[in-house]
C-alpha cells in the first residue's frame, strides 16, 4: 500500500515564502483567531495542552474531596450521593478526558510529524476538528457532572445505569460519545501519517520507539472506541425509550453490557500506557547516551500489547458469573499480555548498563515510571490469578493496581515527556532544582498514597465506599496524607513551567544532545518544521560508538 | 501544472502521496464503522442464538416487501455512485452530475421508504413501548410453543437500533453527496481532482454493504409467506 | 497504636487458607522481581553515572539470547500462577454435595437470607463452623456482590439469574459482609455480619428463630396458594408433569433436547413456562411472573426439591386463604380447553 521511501519535497511541492529570522510557530501569527483556526499540528498540541491540563485539575479536585471524605470512617464530609457523584466524575474525567488523550494529543500531535520528518500530520484540518470535538464533548460532560452529577461510576454497569440511576447519565454519555470521535480521528491521523509520510530513508525499522508506541496506541484507539460508542448508545436507548437489551425483564442480560464495555475498556488502558512507554524509551536512551537495548523486541512488544490487549477483557469479570472455562481462558491470556510489558522494563534497564547516565529531570521521571509501573504491573499478576482475584476484585487492591500503572506509570511518563520536550516546544528551559524537587515530591507522595491501598484491599475494603469499618481508618489517613503531598507535586510544575515562558533560559535546538529529527530544528520550530526534507541514513538512537573504539 | 499546486496540500510531497493518504484515511475510518456495527451485530447474534423462535416470529412480521425494494434501491445507488467515480476519472462532467443526482434520488427513495416502513410498523403494533400489544403475540406459535412477547420486543429493539443507525449513516452520506453536487457544479471535480468522489464512494459502498448484512439478519430469519407481502 | 493497624485479614475458611498461600507465593516471586529490577536500576544508575561530558558509551544494540530468555522464562512462572489460581477458582465453583443450602436475595440496599429451615435474616448470616455452606444468590434489582473478606470469596449477584458459591468456615467469630459491586446511594451501607458458631450454639440459634416452618413447608403453602396443584397434581387428570423426585433428573424437552432440572430450570419454568416444555406435554402453563417474588420462588423451589414420591398434596386440600392468588375456575385453567389435553400416565413424562 505505501512506499517505504517517499519522494522529497522538491521539486513539485508548493514553494514557501522565506522565513523571517526568529520566526517560529508561536510568533508567526498572533491573536485568538490565529489559534482557534490553526491547522498547525504544533499549535493544536498547545490547544490540547491547555484543555487537558484544566480537565486534569478538575479530576484532581474530585479526588481531593474523595480523599478528604475518607479520612473518617463515617464519611462526614459529603453525603453518600455526593460521594458517588464525585468518584464517578473523577473516573470519567481522568479516563476519557485526561489519560486517553493527554500524551497522543499533546506530545503526539507535536512530535509525530517532526519525528517523521514531515511538515504536518496527514489531515491537518481533521486534527483541528478533533480538538473542537474533544472540547465540545468535555464541556457537555462537565456540565452534566457539575449540574446534577452522575452516580453510576465510570463503568456505567447495567441495569443500574440503564434502569435505576436517576442522575445525568444521558448527557454524560453523550459527552463521552462525542469525545470518542476525537479519539478516533486522532488515531486515524497518526496511522495515516506514519504509513504515507515518512521522510526519505526513514524505514519502519528506523522509526523512533515513540512513534511505534503511538502507532500501536492509535490502532487500539481506532478499533476499540467504536465498541464503547455502541455500548453507550444501547444504554442510552434503554434510558430514553424505557426498554432495552440489558433488561432482565425482557430476557436481556445485564452482563452483556460488561462484555461490550470491557472489550473497549481493557484496550483503552493500553492506549493510556503505550504512549507513555514510548516516552520512556526516548528519555532513557537520551540520558544514558546509548542506543536502546533491543529495539526490535521493544517494537514488537508494543504491537503485541496492542493485539493481546484485545483478548483479555473478561478478566474484569471473573466474579461476574461467567463460566469457569471462560474465566480460565481469560486468565491465561492475561498472563500472556504481561510478557511484552516485562520485556520493555528489562530492555530499559539493560539500556542503562554501561551508559553515561545524567540525572536530568526527564530521566528522574522515567526512572520513577520504571519503578512504579513495574510494581503496578507485577500486581497485575496477582489479579490474573483467578483464586486471588476472587478475593481482591472490586476492592482497594484494584484501585491501587490501576493507579500504580496509570498515575505511577502513565502520568509520570507524561511528566517526563513534558519536561523533555518543553524546551523544544517553548524554546525555554525551566528551573532544574524545582523540577527535580517536583519529581521527588510526586514519587514520595504517590507511594504514600497508594501503597497503603494494597493493604486495605487485601483486608477487604471495597471500592466506591464513602464509609468504612473503623479499623481501616489509619491506612485511609495515610493514603489521604500521601494524596496531599502528591497534590503539591502536581501543582508545582504549573508554577515553574509557566515561569519559564517568561524568564527561562533560551533552550537552543538541542539542549539534551539527543538524536531524533525533532532536535534538528530550532526551538521553537518554524511552522513548517523543516526547511528541506530531512533524509535519514541511520537508526534512531546512534549515541554510541563501537566498543572497540572506546579508549579505556 | 499550476492546477497541481492548487490541489496539492502544503504538507504533502506530491499528488500521489496525497491521494494515497486520502484513500488510506477513508479505509481506516471504515474500519471503525465495522467495529461499531460489529458490536451491535454481536449483541444481536447472542440473543438470536438464545431465543431463536421468538426472534424468528418477530422477523416474520417485518415488512419484507419494503425491505426488498429498499435493497434493490440501495444496490442501484451503489451502481450510480460507482459510475460517478468513473465519470470523474474520465472527465465526463455531465455524466458525473447525472449519476450523483441519481444516487441522491435513490438514497432519498430508500430513506423515504424507510420512513413509510417505520410508520407501517407503528400501525402494526411493532414498536416496543409506543405501539406494542403483548396479547397479540401470546397465540403466535414458535417451534416449541407460543413465543414470549418480551423476547419479541427485544428483537424489535434491535431492529430499530440497527436500522436506525444505518439510516443515520445514510443521511450523512446524503449530505456528502449534496456537497459533491455543489462541487461538481462549480467544476471542481476533474480528472486531476477526483479524490472527493472516490472517498465518498467508498463510504457509500460501505453503507450499502451494511444493509446487505442487515436485510437477511433482521428480515429473512423468519418465514414470510406471500400473504405477508403488504405495503 | 501501630499494633492496632490491621495489615492482614483473618483467615476463616478453607478457601482463605488456599488463597493466602497463593498470595504469599505471588508476593515472594513478584517482590523478588521488583527488588531485582529496582536493585539493577539503582546499581546501574550509580555505577554508570556520567563522569565526563565527552564520555563514550559502547554501541550495545541488544542480545537476542537474553531477550528470548527473559521472554520465555517468565512464562513458566506464569504457568504455575495460572494453574494454582485456576485450581482454587474451580473448586469454589463446585460446591461439595453435602453442603448446606442457604438462599440469598440482594436488593437495594440489604441482604435477605433464607435458611432451609425457614429462618430468615437480614444483613446477617449465621452458619456453623467446619461445615460447607452453599449459597444460591439472586438480585431483585441491580447487580450486587456478596463479599466476605475473611472467607476470601465474593460473587456478583445478578437480577434474573441464580449464581452459586460455597465456603467452609474454619474459625468461629464475626466477620464482615460487604456488598462489593457498586449499586447506588447506600452501596457502602449494604453491609452485614457473618456469625460463625459452634455446632451447639448454631442449633440453639436455629431453634430460637421465629417458627415459620422450613423453607420447604413455606413453599408447600405457596404451591397451594398459587394453585400449582391444579395441574401438577398426582392423579389421572393431571395436566402437567408430576414434580416428585424431579430435581436433579434429566428431562427430555419437546424440541428433542434434554436439560437437567436444576434451580435455574425450575425458576425459569415458573416464570417463563414456554421456554422449556417437557416432551409429551402441551405448553399450557401460565406464567407466575409478577406474582411470585424472588423469595417466594426460593421457597417454591425448596418445596419442589423436597418432594419425594407420594408427597404431592391432594388436590382438594385446603390452602391457606390466599389474598391475591389467581382465581382459577373449578375446572382448571380455561386456556386448557383450547389445547387438546394429552393424557400421559404417571411418571412417563419424567423418564430421562
Amino acid at each position: 500500500m505505501s512506499s517505504a521511501i517517499t519522494t522529497g519535497f522538491v521539486p513539485q511541492a508548493k514553494p514557501r515564502p522565506p522565513r523571517a529570522p526568529g520566526e517560529n510557530y508561536l510568533n508567526v501569527a498572533i491573536g485568538v483567531k490565529s489559534w482557534l483556526f490553526t491547522t498547525d499540528h504544533k499549535r493544536i498540541a498547545i490547544l490540547y495542552l491547555v484543555t487537558v491540563t484544566i480537565l486534569f485539575f478538575l479530576g484532581g479536585a474530585a479526588a481531593t474531596v474523595i480523599r478528604l471524605n475518607l479520612m473518617t470512617p463515617t464519611g462526614d464530609l459529603v453525603p453518600a450521593d455526593t460521594y458517588n457523584k464525585l468518584f464517578s466524575a473523577h473516573g470519567i474525567i481522568m479516563v476519557w478526558f485526561f489519560l486517553v488523550p493527554v500524551i497522543p494529543t499533546v506530545l503526539g500531535n507535536f512530535l509525530v510529524p517532526m519525528m517523521i520528518g514531515a511538515r504536518d500530520l496527514a489531515f491537518p484540518k481533521i486534527n483541528l476538528l478533533s480538538w473542537y470535538i474533544f472540547t465540545i464533548g468535555a464541556v457537555i460532560t462537565l456540565w452534566a457532572l457539575i449540574a446534577g452529577g452522575v452516580d453510576t461510576g465510570w463503568t456505567f454497569y447495567t441495569p443500574f445505569s440503564s434502569k435505576y440511576a436517576r442522575t445525568n447519565v444521558m448527557p454524560t454519555m453523550i459527552g463521552i460519545f462525542i469525545s470518542g470521535f476525537s479519539s478516533i480521528l486522532t488515531g486515524l491521523n497518526f496511522i495515516a501519517t506514519m504509513h504515507t509520510m515518512r521522510a526519505p530513508g526513514l524505514t519502519w525499522w528506523r522509526m523512533p520507539l515513540f512513534l511505534w508506541a503511538h502507532y500501536a496506541a492509535s490502532v487500539i484507539l481506532v478499533l476499540a472506541t467504536p465498541v464503547l460508542a455502541m455500548a453507550l448508545i444501547l444504554v442510552g436507548v434503554e434510558r430514553a425509550w424505557g426498554i432495552g437489551i440489558f433488561d432482565p425483564e425482557l430476557g436481556g442480560d445485564p452482563v452483556l453490557f460488561q462484555h461490550l464495555f470491557w472489550f473497549y475498556s481493557h484496550p483503552v488502558v493500553y492506549i493510556m500506557v503505550l504512549p507513555s512507554m514510548g516516552i520512556i524509551s526516548e528519555v532513557v536512551t537520551c540520558f544514558s547516551r546509548k542506543p536502546i537495548f533491543g529495539y526490535v523486541f521493544i517494537m514488537w512488544s508494543s504491537v503485541g500489547i496492542a493485539v493481546l490487549g484485545f483478548l483479555v477483557w473478561a478478566h474484569h469479570m471473573f466474579v461476574a458469573g461467567q463460566s469457569v472455562y471462560s474465566a480460565m481462558i481469560f486468565s491465561a491470556l492475561s498472563y500472556l499480555v504481561a510478557v511484552p510489558s516485562a520485556i520493555k522494563v528489562f530492555n530499559w534497564t539493560a539500556t542503562l548498563y554501561k551508559g553515561s547516565i545524567s540525572f536530568e529531570t526527564p530521566l528522574l521521571f522515567a526512572l520513577g515510571f520504571i519503578a512504579l509501573f513495574t510494581m503496578g504491573g507485577l500486581t497485575g499478576l496477582f489479579l490474573a490469578a483467578l483464586g486471588v482475584d476472587m478475593h481482591v476484585h472490586d476492592t482497594y487492591f484494584i484501585i491501587a493496581h490501576f493507579h500504580f500503572i496509570m498515575v505511577g506509570g502513565s502520568v509520570m511518563g507524561y511528566m517526563g515527556g513534558l519536561h523533555y520536550w518543553w524546551p523544544k516546544m517553548t524554546g525555554r528551559m525551566y528551573s532544574d532544582f524545582l523540577s527535580k524537587l517536583a519529581a521527588l515530591i510526586i514519587f514520595v507522595g504517590f507511594i504514600l498514597t497508594f501503597l497503603p491501598q494494597f493493604v486495605l484491599g487485601y483486608l477487604g475494603m471495597p471500592r466506591r465506599y464513602h464509609v468504612y469499618p473503623p479499623e481501616f481508618q489509619v491506612l485511609n489517613v495515610m493514603s489521604s496524607a500521601g494524596a496531599s503531598i502528591l497534590a503539591v507535586g502536581y501543582v508545582l510544575p504549573l508554577f515553574y513551567l509557566f515561569w519559564s515562558l517568561y524568564a527561562g533560559k533560551p533552550a537552543g535546538p538541542n539542549p539534551w544532545g539527543a538524536t531524533g529529527l525533532e532536535w534538528q530544528t530550532p526551538s521553537p520550530p518554524p511552522t513548517h518544521n523543516f526547511d528541506e526534507s530531512p533524509i535519514v541514513t541511520t537508526g534512531p538512537y546512534e549515541y554510541s560508538v563501537e566498543e572497540s573504539e572506546i579508549v579505556h | 501544472m499550476s492546477t497541481n499546486h492548487s490541489i496539492l496540500a502544503h504538507h504533502f510531497a506530491d499528488l500521489d502521496q496525497q491521494r494515497e493518504t486520502e484513500t488510506f484515511g477513508m479505509w481506516l475510518f471504515l474500519s471503525t464503522e465495522i467495529l461499531i456495527f460489529g458490536a451491535v451485530f454481536t449483541c444481536y447474534t447472542v440473543y438470536r442464538l438464545r431465543y431463536p423462535h421468538d426472534f424468528e416470529a418477530a422477523s416474520a412480521k417485518l415488512n419484507v416487501l419494503i425491505g426488498s425494494i429498499n435493497t434493490i434501491v440501495l444496490l442501484s445507488s451503489s451502481l450510480t455512485m460507482a459510475l460517478s467515480v468513473h465519470a470523474t476519472r474520465v472527465g465526463r462532467q455531465q455524466m458525473l452530475l447525472t449519476c450523483l443526482l441519481l444516487t441522491i434520488l435513490l438514497g432519498g427513495t430508500f430513506l423515504g421508504l424507510k420512513v413509510l416502513e417505520y410508520y407501517k410498523d407503528y400501525k402494526d403494533n411493532l414498536v416496543p413501548v409506543l405501539a406494542f400489544k403483548p396479547e397479540e403475540w401470546t397465540q403466535v406459535q414458535g417451534e416449541q410453543g407460543p413465543v414470549q412477547p418480551q423476547r419479541v420486543e427485544l428483537m424489535l429493539v434491535f431492529y430499530y437500533v440497527m436500522t436506525g443507525l444505518h439510516a443515520v449513516h445514510m443521511i450523512v452520506g446524503m449530505g456528502l453527496l449534496i456537497w459533491l453536487v455543489v462541487e461538481a457544479r462549480k467544476g471542481l471535480l476533474t480528472t486531476v481532482r477526483y479524490m472527493p468522489v472516490e472517498v465518498v464512494g467508498l463510504y457509500w459502498h460501505f453503507v450499502d454493504i451494511v444493509w446487505i448484512f442487515l436485510l437477511p439478519l433482521l428480515y429473512l430469519t423468519g418465514t414470510h409467506h406471500a400473504a405477508d407481502l403488504h405495503f | 497504636m501501630f499494633a492496632e493497624i490491621p495489615l492482614f485479614p483473618e483467615q476463616a475458611s478453607t478457601t482463605a487458607q488456599r488463597v493466602d498461600a497463593l498470595f504469599f507465593f505471588l508476593c515472594t516471586v513478584c517482590g523478588s522481581m521488583a527488588i531485582l529490577i529496582a536493585g539493577l536500576v539503582l546499581f546501574f544508575a550509580f555505577k554508570y553515572r556520567r563522569r565526563a561530558e565527552d564520555e563514550r558509551t559502547p554501541r550495545i544494540m541488544g542480545n537476542n539470547r537474553l531477550e528470548w530468555f527473559w521472554t520465555i522464562a517468565p512464562l513458566f512462572v506464569f504457568l504455575i500462577m495460572f494453574l494454582w489460581g485456576a485450581d482454587i477458582y474451580t473448586s469454589v465453583a463446585l460446591p461439595p454435595p453435602d453442603a448446606a443450602d442457604v438462599f440469598v436475595v440482594g436488593k437495594q440496599w440489604m441482604w435477605k437470607i433464607q435458611h432451609p429451615g425457614g429462618q430468615r435474616e437480614i444483613n446477617e448470616l449465621h452458619i456453623p463452623v467446619d461445615r460447607p455452606v452453599k449459597l444460591t444468590l439472586t438480585s431483585e434489582d441491580v447487580i450486587h456482590d456478596f463479599f466476605v473478606p475473611a472467607f476470601r470469596t465474593k460473587i456478583d449477584v445478578i437480577p434474573g439469574r441464580y449464581v452459586q458459591t460455597w465456603f467452609q468456615p474454619t474459625k468461629t467469630g464475626r466477620y464482615h459482609l460487604f456488598c462489593s459491586q457498586y449499586c447506588g446511594t447506600s452501596h457502602a451501607n449494604m453491609v452485614g455480619t457473618v456469625f460463625v458458631m459452634e455446632r451447639d450454639e448454631y442449633r440453639q440459634w436455629l431453634g430460637g428463630q421465629a417458627a415459620t416452618g422450613s423453607l420447604a413447608d413455606q413453599g408447600r403453602q405457596l404451591f397451594l396458594k398459587f394453585q400449582c396443584i391444579t395441574c401438577h397434581s398426582a392423579n389421572a387428570e393431571a395436566r402437567a408433569p408430576i414434580l416428585e423426585g424431579l430435581f436433579g433428573r434429566t428431562v427430555s424437552l419437546r424440541n428433542g433436547r434434554t436439560v437437567v432440572a436444576d434451580d435455574a430450570y425450575l425458576r425459569e419454568s415458573i416464570l417463563y413456562p414456554e421456554a422449556k416444555v417437557v416432551q409429551g406435554w402441551e405448553p399450557i402453563m401460565p406464567t407466575f411472573k409478577g406474582q411470585a417474588n424472588e423469595e417466594e420462588l426460593i421457597r417454591l423451589l425448596a418445596f419442589i426439591k423436597s418432594l419425594k414420591p407420594g408427597q404431592t398434596p391432594v388436590r382438594n386440600e385446603e390452602a391457606l386463604p390466599p389474598l391475591d392468588a389467581p382465581k382459577m375456575p373449578p375446572g382448571g385453567n380455561p386456556k386448557q380447553h383450547e389445547a387438546v389435553p394429552t393424557y400421559q400416565p404417571q411418571g412417563k413424562s419424567n423418564e430421562p
